[in-house]
């Protein structure tokens, strides 16, 4: 299984009864990087959960295809299992579980989508040395894979495990929900950097979701797109970066008066949609 | 290693694959149902007992009936003593080679894989019990002539008689509790273990418990003597057929371990899913000894075990790791006591417990510090974690501080599968199932780690196996 192209058409999506997405459209296809931005509360983790299948997060209309297979009736398993990957902005902690035991878990089930589960996991001298180069890559100390899954990381050690796990995994698409947040200026050019690694061997496609432009220096995207009021408002190339940038969302306040006023009303909601607790 | 821990774990998924049967037709001797001084004096015929041991047992039965049934813990109204075979005897005698063993016993053995492990040497001796005695013993030829003592009970109580006289009862006496009392008054098979001054055992003493009858009480008697600066690691696995009424497993483990000695006694049971198991076991470890209970308890339909540790001597330790899962008809009553009675004595007590498809677990424990001893430490942390709106877990915490120079530390915490962890897990592959089952052994990994590597191995698979299937 390679797929070539994820489109996302008409996607409506809703939480606690609340409609945030109102209709999403975007097509990507490998090898492509796609910047989604927005301001606060516009729907963007909203999209990212939804696309990775989580189950607080109803659908109510649209779709979501993978070389035209649908993944909406999916589970988060059998998403990742074809080649979707998502890299949170709360990685939630697994205590108990090293790092090395989870990866080597979800490496397996990637790999061998087939096997019978719990058995045949990858050899583990096989995996040892994989996880090793992979972590050399993003300057990761070898004992860091002993450590507990999430458990007790600094919010940079957090994205850069995000990135190793894209790395070993080599997803078809993957989403980076807020991979900059709470990041050093360091911190953010190396996740880049194994991105872009990625990107490059892997012909990932990425959709890179952040309302900074920072991470955007070194992850360039080719194409860019505002969402907005729950609808992708605005699509271009890295020139909607610079404007967005200089001017702030004034001006796509002005030109969607409509988004503008449920945008306000979903920034109060925002806190409690978008982000679940760590 | 570990014997045939992954076999007898094998058994714990709902289809328990430890419920087959043999045929109970060739047995020599079965004494009739009920409870009554006549049985009781059978018994101790048959095993040709001195006369101590008798008054011992008819003493103990009287207790046994004075007592009232205990009231808290798990539902103990459905247990009809009158309808238990209190003693059968399946082999004549007891062989020391495989060989020697009645053909349908030893087709029991070899499918829980005993005979294998000992062959691959991975264990120092084996005790085989079967019903009410125990059918095969051996134990390492370079132990025995260091003087190891490693026979049963009732071996122990002809050929030792001064030793067990000294000790047997001592640890807890008939009166301590009427389950107690019970297995006093019935007692056969189990181990007696003695190890002398200094002499340290590397690899395990392995005890097999095996109920094969219907309505059969299963009531060892498990003595271990661990002398000045000596050392023993025990492991006990217990199994049993399925049948439609209950069975009883009552044991009395009694634990002497002397000045800077060292006793850890770990149990895996797996027992099938209507056995009344209600066990008490107690150590007492004198000056600087340490003493460690690792205790897994995993199926029976009702479970009363808290495995407790006296420190006796300055500077005694006292070690209780425990792990419970109750699964779908299961209540485990399980946890730990420390009594501290010396100064500077420490203690820790970690539990976990799982409850998954109505499954009910309670911690219950007492941490007890008397007046005098001071500068003790005692860490208890007791973690629940349940799998599904239908399961339950309860704590019941005791402390009883006499003193004022102790440091205690008390934590408990009850938690759930969270959404976020399974869509975490499953959004890199992981199955429902397989992810709830890597929550689950992270949540008894600071347990786990504490084992031996080989039992840790054997520990996950089976939460693995008893996680099978369990989700969707």
């Amino acid at each position: 299984m390679n797929p070539q192209v994820l489109t996302i058409e008409g996607l409506r999506v809703g939480i606690e009864g609340k409609e945030i997405l109102k209709g999403v459209d975007l097509t990507l296809r490998r090898g492509e990087v796609h910047a989604l931005m927005g301001p606060n509360g516009s729907g963007k983790s909203t999209l990212s959960y939804a696309l990775m299948g989580h189950p607080a997060y109803e659908v109510l209309g649209g779709s979501v295809k993978l070389d035209g297979e649908e993944l909406l009736e999916l589970e988060a398993n059998e998403r990742a299992k074809r080649g979707l990957f998502l890299a949170f902005q709360y990685p939630t902690a697994i205590p108990g579980v090293t790092l090395a035991n989870f990866l080597r878990h979800a490496v397996t089930n990637i790999r061998n989508p087939d096997r019978l589960e719990g058995s045949d996991l990858i050899p583990m001298r096989e995996f040892r040395k994989e996880l090793k180069a992979a972590m050399d890559e993003l300057g990761m100390e070898a004992d860091f894979a002993r450590r507990y899954l999430n458990e007790g990381f600094s919010g940079g050690e957090k994205k850069r495990a995000e990135v190793l796990q894209m790395s070993l995994i080599k997803p078809a698409f993957a989403i980076l929900d807020e991979t900059d947040s709470g990041l050093d200026i360091d911190a953010v050019r190396t996740v880049s950097e194994g991105v872009n690694r990625v990107v490059e061997r892997e012909r990932t496609g990425v959709l890179v979701i952040t309302h900074y432009q920072r991470i955007l220096n070194y992850i360039r995207p080719q194409f860019v797109h505002i969402l907005f009021g729950g609808r992708i408002v605005e699509s271009g190339g890295p020139e909607l970066v610079e404007r967005l940038e200089q001017e702030g969302y004034d001006w796509v306040r002005a030109k969607y008066p409509v988004e503008a006023a449920i945008e306000d009303e979903l920034e109060a909601h925002a806190s409690s949609a978008s982000a679940p607790a760590v | 290693m570990s014997i045939d821990l992954t076999a007898q774990v094998r058994g714990i998924k709902d289809d328990y694959k430890y419920g087959f049967r043999e045929s109970d037709a060739h047995y020599t001797f079965k004494a009739r149902k009920g409870l009554d001084r006549e049985v009781v004096s059978q018994i101790s015929e048959m095993k040709n007992e001195p006369a101590w041991m008798r008054q011992f047992r008819l003493k103990a039965l009287e207790v046994f009936w004075q007592k009232p049934t205990p009231t808290w813990g798990g539902d103990l109204s459905e247990i009809h003593y009158d309808q238990i075979h209190y003693f059968m005897r399946a082999a004549d005698r007891q062989g020391q080679s495989w060989d020697d063993i009645p053909a349908e016993i030893k087709r029991t053995y070899d499918r829980l894989g005993i005979p294998e492990a000992e062959r691959k040497g991975l264990i120092a001796g084996v005790g085989a019990q079967y019903e009410s005695e125990v059918v095969y013993h051996s134990l390492r030829e370079d132990l025995q002539n260091k003087g190891v003592i490693f026979v049963d009970t009732d071996t122990a109580v002809r050929e030792y008689p001064d030793l067990v006289r000294e000790y047997f009862g001592t640890v807890i006496p008939i009166e301590d509790n009427k389950f107690a009392a019970l297995n006093s008054a019935v007692w056969s098979g189990g181990s007696f273990v003695y190890i002398p001054a200094g002499v340290k055992v590397d690899i395990p003493l392995q005890a097999y418990f095996r109920i094969n009858a219907e309505n059969m009480g299963q009531f060892e008697r498990t003595l271990i003597i661990v002398e000045e600066g000596a050392q023993v690691h025990y492991v006990e696995g217990c199994t049993a057929p399925i049948y439609t009424s209950e069975s009883l497993h009552s044991a009395v483990v009694e634990i002497i371990v002397k000045k800077g000695g060292r006793c850890r006694y770990t149990t895996i049971q797996n027992w099938a899913n209507n056995i009344y198991n209600l066990v008490t076991k107690r150590a007492v470890a004198y000056e600087d000894a340490l003493m460690e209970w690792v205790d897994g308890n995993l199926g029976s339909k009702l479970t009363m075990k808290y495995p407790a540790v006296h420190m006796r001597g300055k500077g005694a330790r006292g070690e209780i790791l425990s792990i419970a899962f109750a699964g779908k008809g299961q209540h485990q009553d399980a946890g730990g006591k420390v009594i501290h009675e010396a100064p500077y004595t420490s203690s820790r007590i970690i539990s976990k417990s799982i409850s998954k498809n109505g499954g009910r677990s309670s911690y219950r424990g007492l941490l007890k510090v008397v007046d005098g001893a001071k500068g003790c430490k005692s860490n208890v942390v007791c973690d629940a974690l349940i799998l599904d709106p239908e399961s339950r877990s309860d704590t019941y915490p005791y402390i009883e501080i006499e003193e004022a120079d102790v440091k205690i530390g008390h934590e408990a915490s009850v938690s759930k599968i969270g959404e976020e962890q399974l869509f975490y897990l499953m959004s890199r592959g992981l199955s429902e199932a397989e992810a709830s089952t890597l929550i689950v052994s992270g949540f008894i990994e600071p347990l786990v780690k504490e084992l031996p590597m080989e039992y840790a191995v054997e520990m996950n698979k089976l939460i693995q196996l008893q996680m099978e299937g369990s989700v969707g």
